[in-house]
């Protein structure tokens, strides 16, 4: 079948399903989902009575302030290089400063002439790593479940070469228990069903979601990114919400397998622990972090660099923020008092107005025009 | 922070792969899948091959969840 | 505004708009520059106005695919005049460099000028450089200004886009962006992208000299079609609708931005004309696009319709029976993994 009408087969389908239902509202909480509902206009495929919440589970827009204030001091000192991904680079902190507090982003350092340096791929930082032996590099290894293995071959193939003048500031997060923290218990009420993040099941394997079918008693469906399959994920949802009886389903077996990667599996097992991790706009969430363990800790930045005391996060960074309330669907865009005077997308406070496609964003650049 | 696309892998060497994305080819990682074949369609986030694409089963699922008529079904 | 200049400003974005409106305009801002026209259009002695335009060049590596910073220069500054719906006629090249940039490179550059002007048919009249100390500049930056004549024999355009006007591409789209990106931070792209930038006088004249009507025309540059196309929506006060699946893109830039994150709307363009025309004159505009060497792959990509009320905006017609409105992104595009 043609794409569009795939996509017109499975939104009318969806549709049947959904008829003489009660409201529901489908929480998904991967960047990537926001990003290509946002792009296909899906939205406006969906039936009236069934709503999606995009949580920013996009793991840049979730890293608080004070780990970018740690990865710009690291760029301020001496003969050193950070790398980092594109997506990191514009992520705003205000930082304590004498005069007041101060607007600053890797971005902007780098315009100011400080080494950060953009990369597509973590190997890439040990390529220049090598190539410039007199010069500490620092990967900002930033991502999910997706992206952590990507750091833990790093090191591995970093500590197998010698490789010696390159660090990892480690802000890896992991999805279950930041999910059971925003679904979880009463806060979790607004959201009936999860769209699950598909790439971070092709790593882990779908049975990390079980638990919202089993824990929180909602259906789950693993999905994938084109519009087709993402509407093929939010049928499978509608089907279980119409029969009441939650599951999870793999709505995305072309990437996804039963055991997920098992090489990522074991990279993952190999180099990192769990670990508490302060999610911007929710506070800190424990387990729901990546460190590198004690055997790898020469290579951890935190440890070989020591504190940045010179640089820090103002306190009001987020004070104010409604995002954790926003994520869950209990509050609306316009209900947060920094919505457009102190939280605009030139200059966010919380994850959902830094995302470029979060729920503030959208509604300042979309809304009421 | 999902950002994957599929391409062609039309050669491997020490463990990087030289991906064809239509039009345009680079290499990516193949450390994360040690069973990936020339041929494979992968599906590759931020220089690592994080998957062997199974098309097949993608568009099987697909037409079954646009044709079948899920009233009452789990 | 902003207490202190960022790379955003420069990017031709919404940060770039609002340096230019907020500092700028206060400040030296005349009728002509009010007008914010790829070139100002100014009177001159004995009535016949002339075009007159200038541009900053910074792009780094100063040699990429496809171009350098000379030629792009030329082409450019070139471009700007001949969307105007002038004749270029001349230019002015002044060059600030960095010390210890070698000698052959200068010469390569300046070689690369006299061909593009050659090309554009266009003479270089005067000029001027200077050098700073080494980490001040990127080898060299090259600032073109350019005067055109309005004695093509054509209507000039009115640069207003009417409801009801067809919008067409000359070419593909977000080459220009995606082949110095990947040239910058060596993404290793194989084969390695090409830029698209070229001059498009030729090409215009194709169409201007039938007489046929265009009501506005751009060559997209910094910021992308999509830049270009929220200017054009919010200054004529029309709603523009272009459809996804008509954007010509090629194939390995397609790949590359699909790769990147990137969304091709919003891509540098050097080699690419957007123009408004009435409904009724599209198909023959897209025939005399396509009978042109540098307007094969010409497309009817859109058009504009009244606006409700104030300024215009601009949606993408997704091919999925949808409507995604299009926005200017804050500054620069950068690839994403999320």
């Amino acid at each position: 079948m043609e794409k569009r009408e795939t996509v017109q087969a499975l939104a009318q389908q969806l549709a049947r399903l959904r008829e003489g239902m009660p409201p529901a509202a489908v929480m998904e909480v991967c960047g990537t989902h926001t990003q290509s509902v946002a792009r296909s206009g899906l939205r406006q495929l969906l039936p009236s009575n069934l709503r999606l919440i995009s949580s920013p589970g996009c793991p840049v827009c979730v890293t608080g302030g004070g780990t970018i204030a740690r990865a710009i001091a690291l760029a301020r000192r001496p003969n050193t290089c950070v790398c980092t991904f594109g997506d990191m680079m514009r992520v705003p902190v205000r930082l304590a400063a004498a005069g007041g507090a101060v607007e600053d982003s890797l971005l902007r350092e780098r315009g100011l002439g400080r080494d950060v340096r953009l990369v597509l791929s973590p190997m890439e930082v040990l390529d220049a790593a090598r190539a410039e032996p007199e010069k500490d590099f620092v990967w900002f290894g930033v991502g999910f479940e997706t992206t952590a293995p990507h750091t833990a071959a790093l090191v591995r193939r970093a500590r197998a070469d010698g490789t010696a003048n390159l660090a990892v500031l480690c802000a890896h997060k992991t999805m279950p228990a930041a999910l059971e923290a925003l679904l979880g218990g009463q806060k979790g009420s607004h959201v009936s069903a999860l769209l699950c993040p598909g790439h971070v099941a092709a790593i882990t394997g779908p049975q990390a979601f079980r638990f919202v079918p089993e824990r929180l008693g909602m259906p789950a469906a693993v999905a994938g990114f084109e519009p087709e399959e993402i509407l093929s994920a939010l049928t499978a949802i509608a089907a279980m919400l119409r029969s009441g009886r939650p599951a999870l389903r793999n709505m995305y077996p072309s990437a996804v397998r039963p055991e997920g990667n098992p090489a990522a599996q074991q990279l993952l097992r190999q180099v990192f622990e769990p670990c508490p991790a302060v999610w911007r706009g929710m506070g800190r969430i424990d387990g729901s972090g990546l460190r590198l363990r004690r055997e790898y800790e020469e290579y951890d930045a935190e440890r070989r660099f020591g504190p940045a005391d010179a640089v820090t996060a103002a306190p009001e960074d987020e004070a104010g923020c409604r995002c954790g309330e926003i994520l869950r669907g209990a509050a609306q865009p316009r209900d947060c008092p920094l919505f457009g005077t102190g939280c605009r997308p030139d200059s966010p406070r919380g994850p959902c107005m830094v995302s470029s496609e979060g729920a503030c964003a959208a509604e300042y650049r979309y809304g009421a025009r | 922070m999902c950002l994957a696309i599929p391409g062609k892998l039309v050669s491997i060497q020490n463990g990087v792969g030289k991906v064809d994305y239509g039009g345009v080819m680079k290499t990516a990682e193949l450390m994360l899948l040690p069973d990936a074949r020339v041929g494979d369609t992968v599906m590759v986030h931020a220089g690592f091959a994080i998957a062997v694409l199974d098309k097949q089963a993608g568009d099987e699922l697909l037409r079954l969840t646009a044709e079948v008529d899920s009233y009452g079904k789990a | 505004m902003k207490n202190e200049i960022d790379l955003s400003h420069g990017s031709g974005g919404e940060a770039y708009r609002e340096l230019v409106r907020e500092v700028f305009l206060p400040a030296y801002g005349s009728p002509e520059l009010c007008q914010l026209g790829d070139s100002a259009v100014c009177a001159a002695a004995g009535g016949e106005p002339i075009a007159f335009t200038t541009d900053g060049f910074v792009v780094w590596p100063l040699f990429f695919p496809g171009g350098d910073v000379g030629s792009l220069a030329v082409s450019g500054t070139v471009n700007d005049l001949a969307v105007s719906g002038a004749v270029p006629r001349y230019l002015s090249v002044a060059m600030i460099a960095e010390a210890g940039l070698a000698t052959e490179t200068l010469r390569k550059i300046a070689a690369s000028v006299a061909a593009a002007a050659g090309q554009a048919g266009v003479r270089v009249v005067t000029g001027d450089t200077k050098v700073v100390e080494r980490g001040r500049a990127d080898g060299v930056y090259i600032t073109t200004s350019g005067v055109g004549t309005f004695d093509g024999g054509w209507q000039r355009p009115p640069q207003r886009v009417s409801p009801g006007d067809a919008l067409l591409v000359s070419g593909p789209i977000a080459s220009h962006g995606l082949a110095v990106m990947a040239a910058r931070e060596a993404l290793g792209f194989d084969p390695p992208i090409q830029s698209d930038a070229r001059p498009l006088a030729s090409l215009i004249r194709a169409v201007l000299q039938t007489g046929l009507p265009v009501h506005a025309m751009r060559d997209p540059t910094r910021g992308g079609l999509g830049a270009t196309l929220c200017e054009w929506a919010e200054e004529s006060s029309v709603d523009l609708v272009v459809r996804q699946e008509a954007l010509p893109i090629r194939e390995d830039v397609r790949a590359a931005c699909g790769l990147l994150g990137l969304d091709p709307m919003f891509c540098a363009n050097e080699g690419v004309c957007v123009f408004a025309v009435p409904q009724d004159r599209a198909q023959e505009a897209l025939s005399l696009l396509r009978a042109h060497p540098d307007g094969r792959l010409a497309a009817i990509v859109g058009s504009a319709s009244a606006a409700a009320r104030g300024p215009g905006h601009v949606s993408v017609d997704t091919g999925y029976g949808t409507l995604r409105r299009l926005t200017l992104p804050a500054g620069e595009l950068l690839p994403r993994i999320c």
